[in-house]
Order: structure tokens, then C-alpha cells, then sequence
């Protein structure tokens, strides 16, 4: 775990960085602003059609990836620190990074499978 | 006060304090501390609902269709709400904290922390107007 | 503004109890008394048992860092009246054991302070008679700031990381660290970076912000500690990419 330190706070820090940038006016579109209303919901075809390029693609990998690597760093720590779990350290390591893997090999099939 | 403390004359008994399970409530700055640490929770929390979207457009336009009536049910329009909370709280501490954690010399002199902060608020904004105008288009 | 102050203080007396208690006294309130002010007070006039740390009065010499009511401070450029008339609890500072009343024992931070090599290295020294060598105001003033640390143990103490890790090497060291880091004398980075890339250097800190907060004479440890995240980060991806090239 050591060696790769410095990897996970790279990590880390992109994942924060695009989830400050990116986060508010994804969630309060896609979480406030479409289902209560307020704004019409993008069709199925039309999203359908953003994802033929290839470059919302990645972004999307982005988008999805880094901040989940941004919480397993973040909450990894926060559970060390906050609950004094000492003993669990690795345990808990493996779980966060583990999810977060998880979810980006997800995202990137989705990605790739999408027609 | 221990009826018989064991004390060698001359030689240092020291008394050492153990930090309790709660020092994070003990103090109003380590309570922020930690809820500024618990956004990454509600950040984790959107990615995944990213993620499930992404999940119904690859299966097609009924599960599309189901991912948008679930995101209407009470419990997600709660956990929406209070997510958006946590995530703003998040943008707005890591903007802040960006010129801490790195310095950038223009000249040999250290370009000034609100001209960083200001230029974080501006790519903010930036950003949020070209996402929602292509999501908006449709 | 009243005439006197209770003034609360932490006593640990240990060839009497195991555990601190605290004492109370009342003092005279003056407006240009610092809280070492009124210390000395019980000391001279009050309670001659009490001890404590202090030598210049000035915030020079880092040796009278104490909490009071709560929050690490050099307690001789605290003012009595910022608190009055509530009433003020002193107390010696958090994580370090406690030797007796308010005077703690240091000796994990001078351990610490000695690992990180806060002194010039050169790699070949240049025989004195060829001179000084030579710095710019400018290349002073990249680590001027850090070069201000005192010593004073504030940060340490405002630090929960500290208490729950207590091998973290912490933040006045590591801004000392940096201080010689970024001197452009020095030639000793790739050596301390060595040092604090371990686990218990800066991948600790998981900036919580509070030692710069407290420090007395505005180091900015926490600072120092996520630029050199950077740095550590930034030799990390060198060393990948070249495996061969940086030495």
C-alpha cells in the first residue's frame, strides 16, 4: 500500500477536483430539476445520441471514475481517524479502493458496451 | 485521586491522556472538519446514481424510462436534496483550499490566493453553463 | 469589567495523584495582563507549587504554548480581557504527556525534528575561504515563511492526527522540513523526501487545517504539508516514468 501512496492521492485529488466542478449542476439537474419538473428530462434518444461521441464517453468515465476514487481516499481516512479503527486499516483499504475499482470496471464496460 | 500513587522520587511519572472515540464533537472546527471529510460519502452517493443512469440508457427506453420515475420517488428526491447540500459544500471548501496546496509563481512571485479561489469560481461556472446547455438541448 | 478573574488551571501533581485536576484562584483583572501575566501572579503571590513554562514574554521563545479554554495559545500574547468576564481555564497542551501542572515533556518532537535534517546539506561543501553562499531576497522569500516557526508545540497540539497517530512525524517538523526544502542552498531534498514519503510523513495528514490556524507566528504548516503531497506525488510519476533517470 505504501508504494502507491502518492497514486491514490493523484487520485484522490482529480476525483475532488472534478466532483467540485462538476457535481452541483449534474445533481441539481438530474436530481432536482428533471423529476420535480422544473426543466423537461432529456429523452432516451437524445441521450442515446450524446453518447455516439466518443469524447462524452470519456467524460462520462471521468465523470463516474475519478470521484469514486476521491471517496474511497476520503472516507478511507475518515473511518481510520474518526472511529479509531486502528486494526482494521487494511480491511478498510481494501473495501474503499476495492469499490471504487468496482465501479469504474462497470463504467467502463457500460462504456464500452453501449451500441 | 489514587489512594497510593507509585511515584519514585526524581523520576517522572507522566500522565498520558487517550483521545476519545468523540474527539471529533469536542470541538467546532473538527466537527466541520469531519463533515467537510463525509461529503465524499454523498459524492460516492451521485456517481453511483451516474452510474445506474448510464446502466438504463445501455438496457433501453423502458429502464430509462423506470431510472426517471425512481429519481421522483420521495426518498430520492431526500437524498437529491441533501446530497446537493453536501456536494456544494464540498466545491465550495475545495475551492478554498486549492490555493493551500498549491503554489504557482508567476514571475518569481506567488501568485495570490484569490486569484486562484476567483479562477476555481469562474472554470465553476464555465463548466456548469456548458453542461447544462448540452443537456438542455434535447 | 470586573476587578478580579477566577482563573481555572490544570494541576497534575504526580507524587500525589494519578490523574490532573484542576485548581481555582481568583486574580485581579487588569487590562494589560497577559494570561502568563496572571500565572506568575499565582505563582509570586497565590500557590508557589505551580508550574509552568515560560522565558521571554515576547513570542519569541515558544516556550509558554498552553490551552486556554480550550484552544492551543502562546499564553503570553493572550490577553486577559478577550476572555473576561468569563471566566479562564488553562491547561497544559494536548497529545504530549504531561510531566506535572502545565509543563509537558517534548522529547517525541525533537526526536522527530532530528529525522527530517533541518540543516543546509550540500552534497560537496565549499572550502570557507571561497566565501558565503549566496541567496537573493527573492529566493529568501520562498521559504521565509516557514523559517518563522518557533517551535512553540501549537500545532502539534491543535493536530487530532497527532493524538490518534502519534508517529506522525506533524506539522511544525515537516514545515521545517520544507523550509530547507525550498532554501536554494540546500541540496537535501531527495534525502528528506525519503523521510516524510513514509506512511508516517505527510500521507498522515489529512489536512484538517487547524495547526495553521493556531500557529502563533503564521507558518502555514498545513500548507507546507499538501505542497509537498504535490512534490512527493510529482517525483512519484518521474520515478515511474523514468525508473533510471532520477537519483
Amino acid at each position: 500500500m505504501g508504494r502507491i501512496t502518492p497514486l491514490l492521492w493523484l487520485l484522490f485529488s482529480a476525483g475532488g477536483t472534478v466532483a467540485a466542478l462538476l457535481f452541483p449542476v449534474h445533481l441539481v439537474l438530474t436530481g432536482l430539476a428533471f423529476p420535480l419538473g422544473w426543466l423537461e428530462a432529456p429523452s432516451y434518444e437524445f441521450l442515446h445520441r450524446l453518447l455516439t461521441h466518443p469524447m462524452i464517453r470519456l467524460y462520462l468515465f471521468v465523470l463516474i471514475s475519478l470521484p469514486l476514487f476521491h471517496w474511497a481516499h476520503r472516507f478511507r481516512y475518515t473511518l481510520y481517524d474518526g472511529l479509531q479503527l486502528k486494526h482494521l486499516t487494511e480491511l478498510i483499504a481494501v473495501l474503499c479502493y476495492g469499490v471504487a475499482f468496482l465501479g469504474t470496471a462497470m463504467t467502463a464496460y457500460l462504456l464500452w458496451n453501449i451500441p | 485521586m489514587s489512594a497510593e500513587p507509585h511515584y519514585t522520587l526524581y523520576h517522572p511519572r507522566w500522565y498520558r491522556r487517550r483521545v476519545s472515540v468523540w474527539w471529533w464533537l469536542q470541538n467546532r472546527s473538527y466537527t466541520w472538519f469531519v463533515l467537510r471529510e463525509l461529503t465524499s460519502v454523498f459524492v460516492a452517493f451521485f456517481a453511483v446514481v451516474y452510474l445506474w443512469q448510464l446502466r438504463a440508457l445501455a438496457q433501453g427506453p423502458e429502464a430509462y424510462g423506470l431510472f426517471l420515475l425512481r429519481l421522483k420517488t420521495p426518498l430520492f428526491l431526500a437524498l437529491d436534496t441533501v446530497a446537493f447540500l453536501f456536494v456544494l459544500f464540498h466545491a465550495i471548501t475545495w475551492f478554498h483550499l486549492t490555493p493551500k496546496a498549491m503554489v504557482f509563481q508567476v514571475r518569481g512571485k506567488r501568485v495570490p490566493d484569490w486569484v486562484i479561489v476567483g479562477s476555481n469560481y469562474a472554470a465553476w461556472l464555465v463548466l456548469s453553463g456548458a453542461v447544462a446547455f448540452t443537456l438542455l438541448r434535447g | 469589567m470586573p476587578s478580579t478573574v477566577a482563573l481555572t488551571v490544570a494541576r497534575y501533581r504526580p507524587e500525589r495523584e494519578s490523574e490532573p485536576t484542576f485548581q481555582t484562584y481568583e486574580i485581579p483583572f487588569r487590562k494589560d495582563w497577559v494570561v502568563l501575566d496572571a500565572l506568575n501572579h499565582v505563582k509570586d503571590e497565590l500557590d508557589g507549587s505551580l508550574s509552568f513554562r515560560w522565558s521571554c514574554r515576547m513570542g519569541v521563545c515558544g516556550s509558554c504554548g498552553m490551552k486556554v479554554n480550550g484552544t492551543p495559545k502562546l499564553t503570553c500574547a493572550t490577553f486577559l480581557s478577550d476572555y473576561v468576564p468569563a471566566p479562564i481555564r488553562v491547561e497544559p497542551l494536548d497529545y504530549f504527556p504531561v510531566v506535572r501542572d502545565l509543563v509537558v515533556d517534548l522529547t517525541d518532537f525533537m526526536r522527530k525534528l532530528k529525522q527530517v535534517k533541518p540543516w543546509i546539506i550540500r552534497t560537496e561543501e565549499k572550502p570557507p575561504a571561497e566565501g558565503e553562499y549566496l541567496q537573493t531576497p527573492d529566493q529568501l522569500d520562498t521559504y521565509k515563511q516557514f523559517s518563522m516557526c518557533i517551535n512553540c508545540m501549537l500545532c502539534y497540539s491543535a493536530c487530532p492526527i497527532y493524538g490518534l497517530e502519534p508517529s506522525f512525524i506533524g506539522p511544525a517538523a515537516i514545515a521545517l522540513a520544507q523550509r530547507y526544502n525550498m532554501d536554494s542552498r540546500d541540496e537535501g531534498a531527495a534525502e528528506r523526501l525519503k523521510i516524510l514519503s513514509e506512511h508516517d510523513g505527510i500521507w498522515q495528514c489529512t489536512f484538517v487545517g487547524e495547526c495553521t490556524k493556531v500557529c502563533p507566528k503564521h507558518v502555514d504548516p498545513a500548507g507546507a504539508i499538501q505542497q509537498y503531497k504535490l512534490t512527493g506525488a510529482t517525483r512519484w510519476v518521474k520515478s515511474l516514468l523514468l525508473p533510471w533517470g532520477t537519483r
